[in-house]
């Protein structure tokens, strides 16, 4: 596998980030990676069991795309959810007391890692059916633009795996078909679980033409390059909120750990792993900033200590919390009917 | 069914339509014939044929606070949809705690009889009855289809409400006054003495005609119409078995994983005593149904053969 290069398929425009965004968005990408990294660990010591999806290498698309969304737009994805979820957020103590199955927990500990739910923050979950956010998506859009609500969007987060399904065609053509307010933010991290995407996809890795075959515009963007991701989202949203239909951004990514925890990697050689390692979004970020004067070396310590202790401080927490009352099993099955109307 | 939809668009902004022909066709069942007309096209949409997709939308809308009514044409091919179905709509409340509702009403039609073939024949209500997060509505009159319909819109969960092919051209007294039918609550269609009838949808027509040939043998037969498998009215037919001690549960779709296997088990687990004989089990044969007349009609349960087991098991 070669490294993916950026090609003419970028946008070109500069959005100016200034250095309060720089330290944001450096503190974000690293809560995200030391969050993963401590879930890791818990999962290890058998207090997240289940499934465990890291986002380790992505960052920077969660990064790059969610802080540029609006309050009243909506956020849908995969599994690969705690960055997602911790960039629109949701706190980290309440996001691991979820993965360690706690009443605390952004569900009380009845989603788990795969669905975090935020309702207050218009996140929609973490959903664990391969392709099953797409309809999902579709139908948030749809209810935007119903209630009238006609500048608001919904991010649809999606990998490489998910284009496959054929949900996902029905969703590119309804999405196209209806004009929907969708920025479709597709993660491409070259493997769907084992299986490589040259070996799945007939269309190679170059995802981003079948949307075009949609009529929904569609571009290819490094997504180890948080810049590059914001400029291009930025432009996303605001083509969206214009009202003509939906678009496709196509995010070339790395995951630096197996699917989940519970995949020793056969199926990739540890030199390509190390050669994206060389491209961590974090390092990156972290070097251009310093390079910018955006981040001083002492900004970059002290955001590292704030993090490890937040994160400390969720762990603690999330160990610490009881688990869901036994009643819990029974609630919340269906939702009460109205009491007036 | 018109003038549910109707009623429900009327009275409430949140709610729009979605299927397959329903718009510019007029329904394929004639359901919502001039609504594209009266209602306009952001309200009545016409889909691709994309059932995965727009009963997802159907959940996604419904997740952010619209009250969307999804039809698909048949139970058939809810297949095609199932995911969504179970997967999502049926546990998004569960596994947001209570954060996410999704009050959406799937309509859609079941029942065979009509020589359609295997994959047009089939009734899947058993099957959706038995998740978690789903209601399932099985209204077998134009009264109960309206009253049922209506608390289904309060309800505020994924609801399938099946009608029955061969009941669109059933007549009945629908009031002008508003009236409403609670969901788990199971109708007594007719009173007796010596053996309970339990049954849904199109299957109420064949208890009612056993019901009447079994009189003519001076056999009181008590009917009751289910109206809803989840919830299930477990409490009216127990009743009703204390009081005949016999009884026989009868259903259109195949025996192997039948409804009436779990309402037989619920009633000798709750009324062992009462009962004078095995719960009867009148249930279509395991086999796809067929397109000759002749043998689709030889694998729809019927009144004949509702007589002949409750004469040969009761001995009455």
């Amino acid at each position: 596998m070669t490294v993916i290069e950026n090609d003419e398929k970028t946008m070109k425009t500069s959005k100016p980030l200034g250095k309060e965004q720089a330290l944001e968005f450096y503190s974000m990408m690293m809560l995200i990676r030391r969050f993963e990294e401590a879930a890791e660990r818990l999962y290890q010591r058998g207090i997240v069991r289940g499934f465990l999806h890291t986002y380790i290498g992505e960052e920077a698309i969660a990064v790059g795309a969610i802080p540029n969304l609006r309050e009243d737009d909506y956020i849908i994805g995969h599994y690969r959810d705690h960055g997602h979820a911790l960039a629109r957020g949701l706190p980290p103590r309440t996001a691991m007391a979820e993965l360690c199955g706690k009443a605390t927990g952004s569900s009380g500990g009845k989603g788990g890692s795969m669905h975090l739910f935020d309702i207050k923050r218009h996140l929609m979950g973490g959903h664990a059916i391969v392709g099953g956010q797409f309809p999902l998506a579709v139908g948030m859009a749809l209810g935007l633009k119903m209630k009238g609500e006609l500048d608001s969007i919904v991010m649809c987060f999606f990998g490489d795996g998910a284009v496959q399904e054929g949900e996902f065609h029905e969703t590119m053509n309804l999405a196209s078909l209806w004009n929907l307010p969708i920025v479709f933010m597709l993660e491409n991290n070259l493997y769907g679980m084992g299986t490589e995407v040259n070996r799945s996809n007939a269309a190679g890795q170059n995802i981003y033409s079948t949307a075009e075959s949609y009529q929904i515009p569609a571009v290819q963007i490094d997504g180890m390059d948080l810049i590059q991701v914001r400029e291009t989202v930025i432009e996303g949203i605001s083509k969206v909120r214009e009202g003509n239909g939906p678009v496709f951004i196509e995010s070339m990514a790395y995951r630096f750990h197996g699917h989940s925890m519970a995949d020793p990697s056969n199926y990739r050689d540890n030199e390509e792993v190390e050669e994206h390692r060389s491209r961590d979004p974090i390092d990156r970020f972290r070097t251009v900033c310093i390079e910018e004067g955006l981040l001083t070396d002492a900004d970059v310590s002290r955001v590292n200590e704030e993090i490890d202790s937040t994160i400390q401080d969720a762990v603690e927490f999330a160990e610490q919390s009881p688990a869901p009352a036994p009643e819990a099993l029974f609630t919340n099955v269906y939702s009460k009917p109205d009491t007036n109307q | 069914m018109a003038k549910a939809l109707r009623e429900a668009l009327d009275t409430d902004d949140r709610t729009f339509l979605m299927g397959e022909d329903i718009g510019a066709y007029g329904g394929p069942y004639a359901v919502t014939r001039g609504f594209l007309e009266d209602y306009g096209e952001e309200r009545i949409r016409d889909t691709p044929i994309s059932e995965a997709a727009f009963v997802g939308a159907g959940t996604g809308a419904a997740m952010i606070g619209m009250r969307p009514i999804v039809e698909i044409m048949t139970i058939n091919f809810s297949l095609v949809a199932i995911d969504q179905i179970v997967n999502h709509a049926a546990k998004l409340s569960y596994m947001s705690d209570g954060q996410i509702s999704v009050p959406l009403i799937i309509r859609t039609v079941t029942g065979g009889g009509a020589q359609l073939a295997a994959t047009h024949s089939q009734s899947f209500e058993n099957w959706y009855a038995s998740v978690p997060g789903l209601r399932v509505v099985v209204p077998a009159t134009p009264y109960d289809a309206l009253g049922l319909f209506r608390s289904s819109r309060k309800d505020n969960n994924p609801v399938i409400f099946a009608e029955h092919s061969l009941l669109y051209r059933v007549r009945g007294e629908v009031p002008d006054d508003y009236y409403e039918i609670p969901l788990g609550q199971a109708r007594i269609a007719r009173e007796g003495e010596d053996v309970t009838l339990v049954s849904y949808s199109g299957m109420v027509r064949v208890a009612e005609e056993s019901a009447a040939k079994l009189a003519e043998n001076d056999i009181s037969a008590e009917v009751i119409d289910l109206r809803t498998l989840s919830p299930f009215d477990l409490e009216t037919v127990v009743r009703s078995v204390r009081k005949t001690n016999r009884v026989a549960v009868i259903e259109e779709t195949w025996k192997t994983g039948g409804f009436s296997g779990t309402i037989a088990s619920d009633i000798q687990e709750a009324a062992f005593d009462d009962l004078d004989g095995p719960v009867l089990r009148i249930n279509a044969p395991d086999v796809p149904a067929p397109y000759a007349r002749n043998i689709e009609q030889a694998m729809i349960p019927s009144s004949d053969w509702v007589v002949e087991a409750i004469t040969y098991n009761f001995g009455l």
